[in-house]
């Protein structure tokens, strides 16, 4: 069981899919104007990310090698769409919101770099573990991002008015995307280091 | 005719693929050190990003929406740009050795690269005929090769200078940078008038 | 680990990855496509109770389509005990700063216009976003004018509306989308007599 806690950690902290291994960043910069958006395009790429986990690394061994990386993306493409049509149905407006970011999960490099280099090399439950871990650190950054721009820019949190007026616009537009995340990039980067000299 | 040049203009400047719509940002941030090599992974993008809009429209139109699957769409498209990225490979391979030299190790990159099957997705969505298609990933795909080799060009300055802060060198500043060039580009709203 | 990879087991393992994903989408789709179409057809209707008065039908399959200046308009018509209440115009303009801005414009039997909804937009947040009624007061003045008596066009180009500061474009280009959508309404609308609403009220009378 520690050794769960450990791989769950490790995808939150040590190989954080944005902050650290800084991959999937479409998804990251244009859904993050606001913290919901954030958080509900996460989730969807971490259930992705566990069922793909779950089924490469109980079928894996049996693909050849050749035809490995066609055979994920079918997997994952099967997931995606699944995961979309539910979303249509059942959450409408955050739907339309994520719009095309939720089919474009399929080319999200996080996803397909998981069932490579994790999952089809482990054990069934480990994967689901580390798809887990890995979404929840893409989740959490995807909503803290979302958080730190929605604040910004239209002074609000979770849709939640704090103060009136419209907001440093520029954090909910594409240039502010890309100077939010460098600036959590770096905050990451000290809060790390001070954790690891301690 | 002035319906197309719109279409250019609009995919080129006013939403461009990487600095407005968010498409392609891990090879731009990625393959983005040298212009030589942004120049090679920008025309691989173009050739495969028109082509591949091309087919996956006659395959919605002529396979998905006759046979009423189109929730088939993601996993056909995505296996269809995979397809036709190894095609490539093979025919530039046997045809032109000099070309694969220049542009065969960006070509497997393409297959993840999300601006493919994004363009093709927004194409469909807007409902836009084949000549419409063709001249939209064109010129989406001009609009990425742009900013890659600008951004290039920026960051090869960028090393240049080594006074940059210690916990902003690698992605912190080239985020910076990739910011700066899309308020640069926010300039060209409002041109499609 | 992973198998040798011979010719036949390539082709056999992508053929059954395809076979079981596609039964397994085909599958989902049957159990959504019913919360999908309900969803949408929601969606069209709720946005039609926003701009015209209560009414009890189902306007989304009471339409019809129209094609103007390369795009479509679509009509939808509301009706109360079985008695017309007005119609929803969904209308476009493509003169918007961002692009393409879509509308729904609710018309009275008269012509007024009861209310005007934002569907989609491109706008500049803070500018040219004014144009929803959700941030600015701006598309509130439309609403009980009638476009026979009020001009569509804004003050600097000698019409009745007043733009939105520092967003003339944005503010333009809602005026020429009402402007398609009341074009339509009264064209197709009020001439053709696919729309009764007077006569049926005053029959009842």
């Amino acid at each position: 069981m520690k050794k769960r806690i450990q791989i769950i950690l490790k995808g939150i902290f040590e190989e954080n899919p944005i902050f650290v291994l800084v991959l999937g960043m479409c998804p990251t910069l244009a859904t993050t104007s606001s913290a919901i958006n954030g958080l509900s395009m996460g989730l969807a790429t971490a259930f992705v990310l566990m069922l793909s986990n779950l089924t490469i690394s109980l079928v894996g061994k049996m693909i050849p090698d050749k035809v490995r990386i066609p055979s994920y993306i079918v997997i994952i493409a099967a997931f995606v769409t699944v995961v979309d049509l539910l979303m249509a149905g059942y959450l409408p407006d955050i739907h339309s919101t994520l719009g095309i970011f939720i089919p474009l999960i399929v080319v999200n490099c996080i996803v397909l770099a998981r069932a490579e280099s994790f999952a089809a090399k482990n054990r069934a439950a480990d994967s689901i573990f580390d798809g887990l871990g890995i979404g929840l650190g893409f989740t959490l950054a995807l909503t803290f991002l979302g958080f730190v721009r929605e604040l910004l820019g239209s002074y609000s949190v979770f849709g939640y008015k704090l103060a009136p007026g419209d907001g440093i616009i520029l954090f909910i537009l594409a240039p502010g995307a890309f100077f939010a995340l460098a600036y959590l990039m770096i905050l990451f980067n000290i809060v790390k280091k001070k954790f690891i000299k301690k | 005719m002035s319906e197309y040049i719109l279409i250019v203009i609009a995919a080129i400047f006013v939403n461009n693929v990487v600095l407005a719509q968010f498409l392609g940002i891990c090879p731009f941030l990625g393959v983005s050190n040298k212009v030589s090599t942004s120049l090679g992974m920008g025309g691989a993008v173009v050739f495969v990003l028109t082509l591949s809009s091309i087919v996956t429209y006659l395959i919605q139109h002529f396979i998905l929406i006759p046979l009423k699957i189109e929730y088939m769409q993601t996993l056909t498209f995505i296996l269809v740009i995979a397809a036709l990225v190894q095609m490539v490979e093979i025919i530039l391979k046997k045809v032109s050795p000099a070309l694969y030299q220049a542009l065969g190790i960006f070509l497997p990159l393409i297959t993840t690269n999300c601006a493919v099957l994004g363009i093709a997705i927004l194409s469909i969505q807007k409902d836009y005929g084949l000549a419409q298609t063709t001249i939209f990933s064109l010129a989406s795909g001009a609009g990425f090769a742009l900013a890659l080799i600008l951004f290039a060009g920026l960051r090869e300055q960028l090393d240049l200078t080594s006074d940059v802060p210690k916990q902003m060198k690698g992605y912190p500043v080239a985020l910076i940078v990739a910011g700066l060039l899309a308020m640069a580009f926010m300039g060209f709203s409002g041109i499609v008038k | 680990m992973a198998k040798e990879s011979s010719f036949k087991n390539m082709a056999l393992t992508l053929l059954v990855i395809c076979f079981v994903s596609s039964g397994i989408l085909a599958g989902v789709y049957e159990l959504t496509k019913d919360a999908i179409d309900a969803v949408r057809i929601q969606k069209i209707n709720r946005g039609i109770a926003e701009v015209l008065p209560p009414f009890d039908n189902n306007p989304s399959e009471n339409v019809y389509k129209k094609f103007v200046d390369g795009d479509t308009v679509y009509v939808y018509i509301a009706t109360k005990d079985a008695k017309d209440v007005g119609v929803a115009v969904q209308t476009f303009t493509n003169n918007g700063y961002g692009g393409r801005i879509v509308l729904l414009v609710g018309f009275l039997a008269d012509g007024t216009i009861n209310n005007i909804n934002v569907i989609s937009h491109n706008e500049t947040p803070g500018l040219g976003d004014k144009i929803d009624a959700k941030k600015h007061r701006f598309s509130l003045q439309f609403c009980g004018k009638n476009p026979d008596t009020y001009k569509l066009a804004v003050k600097k180009e000698g019409g009745d509306v007043d733009a939105i500061t520092a967003s003339t474009i944005s503010s333009k280009a809602f005026c020429n989308a009402v402007a398609r959508a009341y074009q339509v309404y009264r064209e197709d609308v009020m001439k053709k007599g696919k729309w009764d609403g007077n006569t049926s009220a005053t029959s009842k009378q």
